[in-house]
């Protein structure tokens, strides 16, 4: 597990010692042990976050979209929770669920479903009326409407809305440090008491940098999941 | 829950009640706080955003702002702010104003950029000049949305100046992040009146909002650009 490095001021170099703004020497030194694990924590947090609000989310949009008396509620809920800082969120989950992963992930669970249940409900209504019609003309069972029709027209929204879910989730596992020792906040929260700039500026660029990432891979599978949208339109 | 939980809630209600001049102290210096970061960040990015969106210029920067600001994790700016700036309550302010700026920018930017072109042509057509189609026709139509941004930003101050404890200061967040002097109760404690300060100010500002939306103006959220403010 990471430990922060605290700059040993016998062996350090001038830089580290004298506390400049970003020493290089100190990265390639630490990113072994110090930096790269706690980016793939870090990238761990996230995808389990991300993944399980995304099934959650789905579920329940995909039954608000039947049964409309199931939207208000579960709205109402994700956005009180959306509401609620994330360091409180986690102190309130600790007696429940210790000082563990699991209350780091309901929390980041939590923050996910308000963004992904609005956006997968708002693309499976996109489908045009026209369109819902032609295919139960054509035959189509309620089922493979909505695999065939509605999911795949509805696949912009949901991959927006997970993109602004991956993008705030990479931000929010930075507080998890507070509550368990993994991710990129934990360089920085130990860095802190000691103001060593380099870590905390190696560990936030590390996590904006994860953040674009994610948002760019997502763009890409976007357009790969639906070609149909950028395909040059011939009037 | 077990029964051990579910005393640790009470014994957290009970930390309210006996320590509620440390709370109340705690929550005021949180407000202050807060009240002073929105109110810089509200004179520093509205007038830029209106502008902005009045001359239509700048959409790359404006729109663009909101994405980096919910990339950057809070933690990270506050961290950054103590390191190069050190620690105290105009420190904090700067950071919580950092992250405040961007949704009230970027909805200002949006909410006056995107008022209906063909009231603004029939407000020039009348003989407006441009400082009165921004003031009389422009600003009150955007009202609503620009509102909205200053709500996501309030309530984003509100729950990052938790974190903005670790910059010293005080607020609730100075409760939250010292468990050797204050326990479980008290940390549990803090969390609850953290998350009603900030569901308070999040449906007092909603109220607020509604208010100042016209009838018939009610904005439907488009799903690309979803609605939501960042989380901390």
């Amino acid at each position: 597990m990471a430990q922060p490095v605290i700059p040993d001021f016998g062996q350090a170099s001038d830089c580290v010692s004298e506390n400049r703004t970003f020493c290089t020497d100190w990265v390639r030194d630490n990113w072994n042990p110090v930096l790269r694990p706690a980016l793939v924590e870090h990238i761990e947090l996230t995808v389990i976050a991300v993944v399980i609000g995304f099934a959650i989310a789905l579920v329940a949009a995909l039954l608000a979209h039947r049964l409309r008396h199931v939207e208000r509620p579960f709205a109402i809920v994700s956005a009180v929770i959306y509401t609620i800082p994330s360091l409180a969120l986690f102190q309130l989950l600790v007696p429940v669920t210790g000082l563990t992963v699991t209350t780091v992930e309901i929390a980041l669970v939590g923050y996910t479903l308000l963004i992904l249940f609005r956006n997968i409900l708002a693309g499976l209504r996109s489908a045009p009326p026209e369109v819902l019609e032609a295919a139960r003309g054509m035959g189509l069972t309620g089922t493979q409407t909505l695999f065939r029709v509605e999911l795949p027209l509805a696949l912009p929204a949901i991959v927006a809305g997970l993109r602004v879910a991956a993008v705030s989730t990479i931000a929010l596992a930075t507080v998890a440090a507070f509550v368990v020792s993994q991710g990129l906040g934990v360089p920085i929260l130990g860095a802190l008491p000691l103001n060593f700039k380099t870590e905390i500026i190696a560990a936030g660029t590390l996590a904006v940098g994860l953040a674009i990432v994610a948002d760019g891979l997502l763009v890409v599978v976007q357009r790969l999941l639906t070609p149909w949208a950028y395909a040059r339109r011939t009037v | 829950m077990t029964l051990a939980t579910f005393g640790v809630f009470l014994n957290s209600l009970e930390f309210i009640v006996d320590r509620r001049e440390l709370i109340l102290e705690k929550t005021w210096e949180h407000v202050q706080l807060s009240v002073v970061a929105l109110a810089v960040s509200i004179a520093v990015a509205v007038p830029v955003g209106v502008v902005l969106g009045h001359l239509h210029r700048g959409s790359f920067l404006a729109v663009n702002l909101a994405n980096v600001g919910r990339a950057l994790p809070t933690l990270v700016v506050i961290a950054l702010g103590v390191a190069f700036l050190g620690i105290g309550f105009a420190n904090q302010v700067v950071a919580l104003v950092v992250l405040g700026v961007p949704p009230i920018l970027t909805n200002a930017y949006v909410a006056i950029d995107e008022v209906e072109p063909d009231a603004v042509e029939a407000a020039r057509g009348m003989g407006m000049r441009p400082s009165q189609v921004l003031r009389r026709v422009e600003l009150p139509l955007a009202l609503p949305l620009l509102f909205a941004g200053i709500r996501t930003a309030a309530v984003f101050i509100v729950a990052t100046a938790t974190i903005a404890a670790i910059a010293g200061g005080g607020g609730l967040g100075e409760i939250l992040v010292n468990q050797a002097s204050y326990r479980v109760e008290g940390l549990v404690g803090a969390a609850i009146c953290v998350s009603l300060l900030a569901l308070a100010a999040d449906a007092g500002l909603g109220l607020v909002q509604r208010a100042l939306t016209p009838r018939g103006l009610k904005r439907e959220t488009s799903a690309f650009e979803p609605d939501v403010r960042p989380v901390v």
